[in-house]
């Protein structure tokens, strides 16, 4: 009597149109084929609001008692249709939503997206503006790893690292506030070069941070990287093997984890990288612990990256002057006829770039990021592609999650460092 | 050509070696902005892409990005741009396919790069691409209910009502 009510409820269970991110999971790679329900197989839904998950990420995990069988993460919780808008922007009218693509360094976008579009108008900027550039780039880098570092050891459950970690963050916060105004959603550079020349102030207190942060962070290493947990719980967790993580298109500090040395800095050099003094650290182990170590080393390097051109930066203009193609200066545009024409045309139509494509590329602190921009000529691009590196890292997390235990998840994803905000674009 | 050189441009040399390897098949040499770029036909596109992928001189080992155009005109409304990346050699291609604008449809070159997953995913999603032997053609950004493909040109910017359902109370 009771199997058959049992088979009749599950005859009804099958009848329900199952949805498609449900048909993902079930797939024949899984091992085990469950048809008792009282098994223990279990469908967990982890996310879209987590706290380990990094924003809105949701992952479809399914279990064999603690092991992780099979995962789908599904993205799309934060999409903004950032493409869609950036159609019916002008150039300039594009750069605060930069900021919103990867809020933890708003920084590296404004300047991966103004190179873009200065390649595009086949525009050099001046050698102050490039250092400026330079240097709130590698700010914007140590302001991500803090938090991916920071973060990370967080979810191992070490909440002093973190907090640590954040203090140092809020002092680059502090040097974006002296800087250009704002503290998060900077919109700072512009096409042509930044929105305003930097202080010997900001510079002197830019110093004094470098100079204080080396022992600050070997303060935080020294809580993390002997401790027994931190390193178990770490090694030999999330691995995915080099010809993988190729396979899979990886950039940047997961990429280098696994013993490729690449990064655009050093291969395709922009800005002034080609005349910085400063190395590709790479770690061969390809786990959670080496991508720890990749991104503390890259902290490191930032540093001298920092010193270096705190030291070389030469006086002289920031921004390019070529008016038709740059917003003039307001003092310029309420004086002379010349510029309130310009300012006139480049804020009602836009700097119109000659018909073509072009695609740039710079070592942001996940990776790669690029835009391939397609003008057709008008004030709007035809088409802004934003190829962001936190999309395609996120595509390796279901192969690291495989037959991992799901403690071991919040782990990978804090290794990953994901932000949702330029993943769903 | 820029006047700052970003990304290294191939040398001329490796642009002709690999025109060599690829003597076989009709391609249209572009470039994009100082990178080289190859218009290929719909019908070649998975064996070129296993040329390029496995040939020892070639490597082109890691796909970084798809990108779909609309281009918004009668005959081959669409086109694909695969971005392409030799690790060893450090160089940069684009693949360009053009599809048609009825049914644009391709082999998906998940068949030869696993991280075409999802870049494939986001284009059937935002241009409603298809792509034939994708393993998991689903919805990337939008919910799956949603009927348009809102990258399109003739999808208004402020989209449309009552395309997406709330949810029940």
């Amino acid at each position: 009597m009771s199997n058959t009510i049992y088979q009749e409820l599950q005859d009804k269970d099958s009848d329900i149109k199952k949805t498609k991110i449900l048909q993902a999971l079930e797939t024949e790679d899984l091992s085990v084929q469950f048809t008792d329900s009282l098994d223990n197989e279990m469908v967990l839904n982890m996310g879209p609001q987590h706290p380990a998950t990094h924003g809105v990420l949701r992952l479809l995990v399914s279990l064999d008692g603690e092991t992780v069988m099979k995962c789908v993460p599904e993205l799309g919780y934060l999409h903004r249709g950032y493409e869609k808008l950036a159609e019916s922007c002008t150039y300039h009218e594009f750069i605060p939503h930069t900021d919103r693509l990867d809020y933890l360094s708003p920084m590296a976008n404004n300047v991966a997206y103004a190179l873009a579009v200065e390649k595009l108008i086949d525009l050099e900027i001046p050698e102050r503006g490039k250092y400026i550039r330079v240097i709130i780039a590698e700010l914007a880098r140590i302001q991500s790893h803090l938090l991916a570092m920071g973060a990370l050891v967080m979810d191992i459950g070490a909440i002093t690292p973190f907090l640590w970690a954040i203090r140092e963050r809020e002092k680059i916060l502090d040097l974006y506030d002296v800087i250009c105004g704002a503290r998060f959603t900077t919109s700072y550079t512009r096409i042509g070069g930044v929105a305003q020349d930097v202080t010997d102030e900001s510079l002197a207190a830019t110093k004094v941070f470098v100079d204080e942060f080396s022992a600050n962070l070997q303060e935080i290493r020294n809580l993390v990287e002997r401790n027994k947990i931190f390193i178990e719980r770490c090694e030999g967790i999330g691995y995915l093997a080099k010809e993988e993580c190729i396979e899979l298109g990886l950039t940047g500090p997961l990429l280098r984890a696994c013993g490729v040395s690449r990064d655009i800095r050093k291969d395709a050099p922009y800005l002034v990288y080609d005349q910085l003094d400063f190395r590709v650290p790479t770690y061969p182990d390809s786990d959670c612990l080496a991508r720890y170590y990749v991104r503390v080393e890259e902290l490191v390097e930032s540093t001298n990256i920092l010193k270096q051109c705190l030291e070389k930066i030469p006086k002289g203009p920031h921004t390019a002057l070529q008016s038709k193609k740059i917003l003039p200066k307001k003092e310029r545009v309420y004086t002379k006829m010349e510029e309130l024409i310009h300012d006139f045309m480049i804020i009602n139509f836009g700097v119109n770039p000659p018909k073509g494509e072009s695609y740039t590329a710079v070592e942001s602190s996940k990776g790669e990021l690029g835009f391939y921009t397609i003008s057709d000529g008008s004030g709007n691009p035809w088409r802004m592609k934003i190829r962001s590196p936190s999309f395609a890292n996120l595509q390796a997390l279901a192969p690291m999650m495989k037959n991992c235990m799901i403690s071991d998840t919040v782990v990978i994803i804090g290794s990953v460092d994901p932000v949702m905000g330029e993943a769903d674009k | 050509m820029s006047k700052f050189v970003q990304t290294k441009l191939m040398k001329p040399e490796r642009l002709e070696l690999l025109k060599s390897k690829l003597q076989n098949f009709t391609i249209n040499y572009t470039e994009v902005n100082g990178t080289p770029a190859l218009y290929i036909t719909k019908e070649n596109i998975i064996d070129v892409c296993k040329i390029l992928k496995s040939d020892n001189d070639l490597k082109f080992d890691s796909l970084l990005d798809a990108i779909s155009v609309d281009w918004f005109e009668k005959k081959d409304r669409f086109e694909m741009i695969y971005n392409l990346t030799s690790i060893d050699n450090n160089e940069r291609i684009f693949l360009k396919i053009k599809l048609d604008s009825k049914a644009p449809a391709m082999q998906s070159l998940t068949q030869v790069w696993g991280s075409a997953n999802w870049y494939e995913r986001e284009a059937f999603d935002m241009m409603g691409i298809d792509f034939i032997n994708h393993p998991d053609l689903r919805r990337m950004y939008m919910p799956e209910e949603f009927e348009y493909y809102p990258l399109r040109k003739d999808f208004p910017l402020m989209g449309i009502p009552d395309s997406i359902p709330l949810p029940n109370k």
